[in-house]
């Protein structure tokens, strides 16, 4: 039987916003190559890059110390984007809803928000010290019906 | 890219040309400098014209949110002009679309504003 994965690229980078721009337009990169639509593009490298800003911003808090990882998997099913830190870890329950009237017009606090938004599957997981953020687009849309 | 900005002054409204990205880093500490300073100069109508903003990301979304609660707090107007589908699109996504008053035509929202 054949191994599903087609690809699977893992880098390294540093806490900054380059950082941040490298791994948006590698996603990008690989969302194109897994066929996905014009439209459907930007928003996954927009999740993308949110899921960066996280990780460099809030988690690694620009540490020059600490470093991000970024993997992108294309199976034949789904585009898997994995990003992690080395920050505090992040308890995606304790988030306030961005939606919520007392917290509409705060100036941040929607990133995660807009992950779960373009994103089919969205997974955290703690590291000891860290999160690693699993993001998933399915390459073809889910059957409905029976 | 990052952003650019360039202003006009129209019927007693100041306008914000933006160009570019608005994200963390790039756009968003120049739209917090340029309403700044607009307000310290007792400029309050403010319309921001996002027709060549080919990008935002939730940092500049919370700018553009940050802008607008400043502006309000300080007695003035902001509006939003010439949104494109992206942009108005993560607005209504974020039902941030009916906080801010979008306008499609400049001389009607530049009337808009109180005299």
């Amino acid at each position: 039987m054949a191994d599903s994965t087609t690809s699977r690229v893992s880098y390294t980078l540093d806490s900054t916003l380059d950082s941040v721009n490298k791994i948006e337009q590698t996603a990008e990169h690989y969302a194109q190559r897994a066929g996905f639509d014009e439209e459907t593009i930007p928003y996954i490298a927009m999740a993308v890059r949110e899921a960066a800003v996280n990780a460099v911003l809030h988690g690694n808090a620009y540490d020059l110390n600490k470093h991000i990882t970024a993997s992108f998997e294309t199976t034949s099913e789904d585009l898997v984007i994995r990003i992690t830190d080395q920050g505090a870890g992040l308890d995606p329950d304790t988030l306030p809803d961005p939606l919520a009237p007392e917290n509409i017009l705060r100036g941040s606090g929607r990133g995660i928000f807009l992950i779960r938004a373009f994103m089919d599957e969205v997974n955290f997981r703690q590291l000891h010290p860290g999160t690693e953020l699993t993001l998933i687009k399915h390459r073809t849309p889910a059957k409905s019906g029976t | 890219m990052s952003m650019k900005v360039s202003t006009r002054q129209v019927d007693g409204v100041t306008v914000l040309d933006l160009s570019g990205r608005i994200t963390l880093g790039e756009g968003s500490v120049t739209i917090r400098d340029a309403v700044r300073d607009l307000l310290a100069k007792g400029q309050k109508k403010v319309l921001l014209n996002l027709a060549d903003i080919n990008y935002i990301d939730s940092s500049g979304i919370g700018e553009l949110v940050s802008a607008f609660t400043t502006v309000k707090n300080a007695g003035g107007e902001l509006k939003l002009l010439n949104l494109t589908k992206k942009v108005q699109d993560l607005l209504q996504i974020t039902k941030l679309y009916t906080v801010f008053d979008v306008r499609d035509d400049e001389a009607s929202a530049i009337s808009s504003f109180a005299q």
